[in-house]
């Protein structure tokens, strides 16, 4: 079975471990979809937090800090939008505010919005079935797709590319394998 | 899910503008697809009245118009062959933006005559296809009236993309409610008064109650059906529906209107008593889309004593449709099972209005209002005598109640929200809410027949925070970790990060391709069985689980070169997949190094197989592997070109297969120039010994080192690997010759290594 999110990891991480939980996963996924910005296979990256009064306004924190860090762009906006996700409760989108005159999607200017990743509260259900009592324990949980923000980060055009393995591709776009990710050097 | 302004503000009583109503239903959670507001677009177009039309004097087709504007009399140029005098039309000022031609207009002469303006076409307004001339508008018109006025286009079109959990947000009144609940206007309810019936009530009969659990239906006689009402008919076609005529026109509106989708059949067709049933073998409907459906007893179908009239809540029947003709009607309002109906709606393919309403759920408690609500417009614009009202079966029960403690608002959502206004915010959406005891903070809260998706506490908190407003929720900026009771990472992932930097850092760029390959391609790498198929490929080259990185690796690596990039070094740290089971996934390290071909000028010297071992040992030492401990086998799978290849082994694990590829792997790929690869298998190393980085303390030896070279004479066939190993092995072979030769290379290596605190010096010894 292909999975065709990372949240079963999840699920995993609840069945083994017991309250707090704190976890990031990220991995491979599939999906049956093939254009310039969907790809039959992609990389997602998901979060999870269990504790017992963790908020919202947690969530909240966390997500503005992580894509603050990782757009490396301070003055950037979000927005969290009420929606319907069968496994949170209450469910959040979250826009990121972009300026997108010019036909280039451009992040931190700008007063336009684009829907950059999914989240809220770990649905009572879902914390019962992973055998955590959800009148204890609360918390948060949210995933987004890698390939799709490092292609509004670095204003890339086509995701097919990514799985090319094109070396022009690669040395323009890879890294040096000397400099370590991390919040005092910048992720990127 | 489409509305118009005018239509949400029938329901909503607001001062608010588009921009604020859009961005309200946003941030209530109604996600705003689009809005097309052709007024806007054509603001600046007026009515105009055409004067006077004289031929131009310089040119053939053009005519110099007089004309009546908001501005005056202009001179005006125009082309249209039906400009003539007395035309009432649409007029531009300079400076207006076109949008049918893309242009923004100029005061230009036109062959020596300014024109002062433009006299528009349909399509330059973007309003039709046809371009044969000028608008031809409705000569009573006021000159100076705008345009979208005059055309009644200033009603701007709302799309909105309706979550599963919301079937009441089908229904412009549900969103109303909503958006009253938001604060942004007040719901306007006006009470659906029964009309009382007179006369026999058609004759209903539920066979199946769990597929249809009520149905309420009555006639009224007397009709006279025909088109309907320009404000209905407008209406249905700003939101993309085809008028047909008013009996039909009144269920579309309630569908849309209430979330309440009805069927009016045309009494004269039907034969006897109406009957919800289940569909018999080999029973088959002509429906209103034209096309014949054979049912099946997984189907809810409406029958009289003779036939199949349609399938009930997905689609009517065509010959008991009502047309033009109808003078009785039968009216149905019915509550069908949402599961069946998205059953029913899969397995036809039919995806109606009616269908999607009953599949998400329609308000159970709205069959009765639905079916008077009906009744009134039907008689209003119809004429006719509505019947008394029969009821088969009954509503399903409310949904259950839920014992609530509001400061779970706050717990979970971050919002201070006083006790009282949870209740009020409730009570705006519909709930009714109680206290629990006069002692006690909890509340008793009974959701309403049209929210079945809320079962639970969080559901509410979800209700009250999104209209209060999610940006009123604290941001808590992240806790700092106290420090880690374990690690972060797993061992498999800090494996992968490290295995990264060394493979990265030796010059090897990283890719990473699909985890997917052709099947031909896997079965050369020992892998494409059966198991190992994806049911659903995107593409047919696309249509197996790869069993190595190799395989995309090879392919990208010749791509390159293809491409004139022909000394590509790639790796990829990924899956390989060699069966379908969980343990069947590895997490490997895979690299390729297709080197210059050899008479290429710049290609020597030719890497070879003790390059990429290099590369390999390099990488392995930085995961901390134990190097010095691994045997080199010759035996590796049948893609390793023999003689040319080696298994690093740890007892019987393999940790790590390396050299060449083999040409016939390579031929199956349709690759030509040699490969040299590896493979690392990341969890076939051994686990971390201990926990924590404590090292013992750095032993020095005072001596200088010495350095002894050793010739061994040994067998042709033994692997120089087995020599080094034997020189490491503790004395234990039984062979004599082992034991001979173990001993002097055991001792002059103790010597060396004790001596050296150099480990290149033992690596170059084993490369030999």
């Amino acid at each position: 079975m292909l999975r065709t999110h990372t949240s079963p990891v999840q699920v995993r991480t609840m069945l083994k471990q017991k309250p707090p939980i704190r976890m990031v996963c990220m991995g491979r996924t599939f999906r049956k979809d093939s254009d310039a910005t969907h790809t039959p296979m992609f990389h997602q990256i998901e979060g999870l937090v269990i504790d017992e009064t963790t908020s919202m306004a947690d969530l909240k924190g966390v997500l503005i800090a992580a894509i603050k860090a990782f757009f490396e762009v301070d003055d950037v906006r979000l927005r969290f939008r009420p929606h319907h996700f069968p496994f949170t409760e209450p469910s959040a989108e979250v826009d990121v505010g972009c300026d997108r005159s010019g036909g280039q999607i451009k992040i931190g200017a700008g007063d336009d919005w684009l829907e950059i990743l999914g989240s809220g509260m770990v649905h009572p259900n879902v914390l019962r079935n992973c055998g955590i009592d959800p009148e204890k324990y609360q918390g948060y949980a949210f995933g987004m797709g890698i390939d799709r923000l490092a292609m509004l980060k670095y204003g890339m055009n086509d995701l097919r590319a990514f799985f090319d393995a094109d070396t022009r591709w690669l040395k323009h776009y890879g890294f040096s394998p000397y400099l370590l990710p991390g919040l005092a050097q910048g992720i990127g | 899910m489409k509305f118009t302004l005018s239509w949400l503000k029938e329901h909503l009583a607001t001062d608010a503008t588009l921009d604020e109503i859009v961005e309200r239903m946003t941030m209530t959670g109604l996600e705003v697809e689009g809005v097309e507001d052709a007024g806007a677009k054509l603001a600046a177009f007026t009515v105009a009245r055409i004067k006077s039309a004289a031929k131009h004097p310089n040119a053939d087709k053009l005519q110099v118009c007089q004309v009546e504007t908001a501005l005056g009399d202009l001179e005006i140029v125009c082309g249209a062959p039906n400009a003539r005098a007395g035309l009432v039309t649409a007029f531009a000022p300079i400076g207006t933006y076109v949008p049918g031609l893309d242009v923004t207009l100029e005061a230009r002469p036109v062959r020596g005559v300014v024109s002062n303006g433009m006299l528009c076409s349909g399509a330059e307004l973007e309003l039709g296809e046809e371009s044969d001339g000028i608008l031809e508008l409705d000569a009573n018109l006021k000159v100076g009236t705008p345009v979208v006025e005059a055309l009644g286009l200033n009603d701007p079109v709302i799309d909105i993309e309706v979550t599963p959990n919301r079937p009441d947000w089908l229904g412009v009144y549900g969103i109303a409610r909503d958006l009253a609940a938001a604060g942004i206007g007040k719901l306007v309810t006006k009470p659906i008064i029964p009309i009382p019936g007179r006369g026999a009530a058609p004759l209903v009969e539920i066979e199946n109650t769990e597929a249809c659990p009520m149905f309420a239906a009555r006639l009224i006689r007397g009709v006279k059906n025909g088109p309907s009402p320009d404000w209905l008919q407008q209406r249905l076609r700003a939101v993309g529906l085809r008028p047909r005529n008013t009996l039909v026109d009144i269920t579309n509106l309630i569908a849309l209107d209430r979330a309440r989708p009805l069927h009016v059949y045309d009494a004269s067709k039907v034969k006897g008593a109406i009957r919800a049933r289940m569909g018999r073998e080999g029973e088959s409907f002509k429906a209103l889309d034209g096309a014949v459906y054979t049912v099946t007893p997984a189907m809810c179908v409406i029958a009289d004593d003779e036939k199949v009239l349609g399938l009930g809540g997905v689609i009517g029947g065509e010959e008991s449709g009502s047309s033009e003709a109808t003078t009785d009607v039968l009216l149905e309002s019915a509550y069908f099972d949402p599961t069946l109906i998205h059953a029913t709606g899969r397995a036809t393919g039919i995806n109606s209005d009616a269908q999607y309403r009953f599949a998400r759920g329609v308000d159970t408690g709205f069959v009765l209002p639905g079916l008077e609500l009906a009744t009134q417009l039907i008689t209003k614009y119809c004429g006719g005598e509505a019947s008394d009202v029969f009821v088969a079966g009954a509503e399903p029960g409310p949904p259950p109640p839920i014992n609530f403690d509001p400061d779970r608002v706050r717990q979970l959502a971050g919002i201070d929200v006083k006790p009282t206004r949870v209740r009020a915010v409730l009570k705006d959406l519909g709930f009714e809410t109680s206290a629990e005891g006069q002692s006690s903070k909890r509340i008793i809260v009974q959701p309403p027949t049209w929210r079945r998706d809320v079962e639970g506490g969080a559901d509410l908190v979800e209700e009250v925070a999104r209209i209060e407003g999610f940006d009123k929720m604290p941001t808590n900026e992240p806790p700092r970790a106290p420090g880690f009771r374990s690690p972060p990472a797993s061992v498999g992932e800090s494996r992968t990060r490290i295995a990264r930097r060394a493979a990265a850092s030796l010059g090897y760029l990283e890719a990473i391709t699909w985890s997917f390959c052709p099947r031909a391609f896997a079965a050369a790498f020992g892998g494409g069985g059966d198991d190992m198929m994806v049911a659903n490929p995107i593409a047919s080259d696309l249509d197996c689980m790869r069993p190595s990185a190799l395989v995309n690796l090879i392919k990208a690596a010749q791509r390159n070169a293809d491409r004139g990039f022909d000394d590509a070094r790639l790796f990829e740290a990924g899956p390989a997949y060699q069966s379908a089971a969980p343990e069947g996934q590895l997490r490997t390290v895979a690299a390729v190094w297709r080197a210059r071909p050899p008479r290429h000028w710049r290609a020597a010297p030719q890497p070879d197989i003790f390059d990429i071992k290099r590369d390999l040992y390099t990488l392995l030492e930085a995961l901390g592997a134990p190097v010095a401990s691994l045997q080199t086998a010759s035996e590796a799978p049948a893609h390793w070109r023999p003689g040319r290849t080696g298994a690093l082994k740890l007892g019987p694990k393999v940790i790590a297969y390396f050299g060449e590829i083999h040409p016939r792997a390579l031929k199956a790929l349709d690759v030509e120039a040699p490969m040299l690869a590896f493979e690392v298998f990341l969890d076939a190393l051994p686990a971390p010994r201990a926990k924590g980085r404590a090292k013992p303390p750095l032993e020095k030896l005072d001596l200088q080192p010495l350095t002894r070279d050793f010739a061994f004479i040994v067998d042709d066939a033994t692997p120089a690997a087995d020599v080094v190993r034997a020189a490491f092995a503790p004395i234990s072979s039984s062979s004599a010759m082992w034991r001979c030769l173990t001993s002097i290379a055991a001792n002059a290596w103790r010597r060396a290594r004790k001596a050296s605190p150099s480990r290149s010096h033992c690596s170059r010894a084993k490369k030999r």
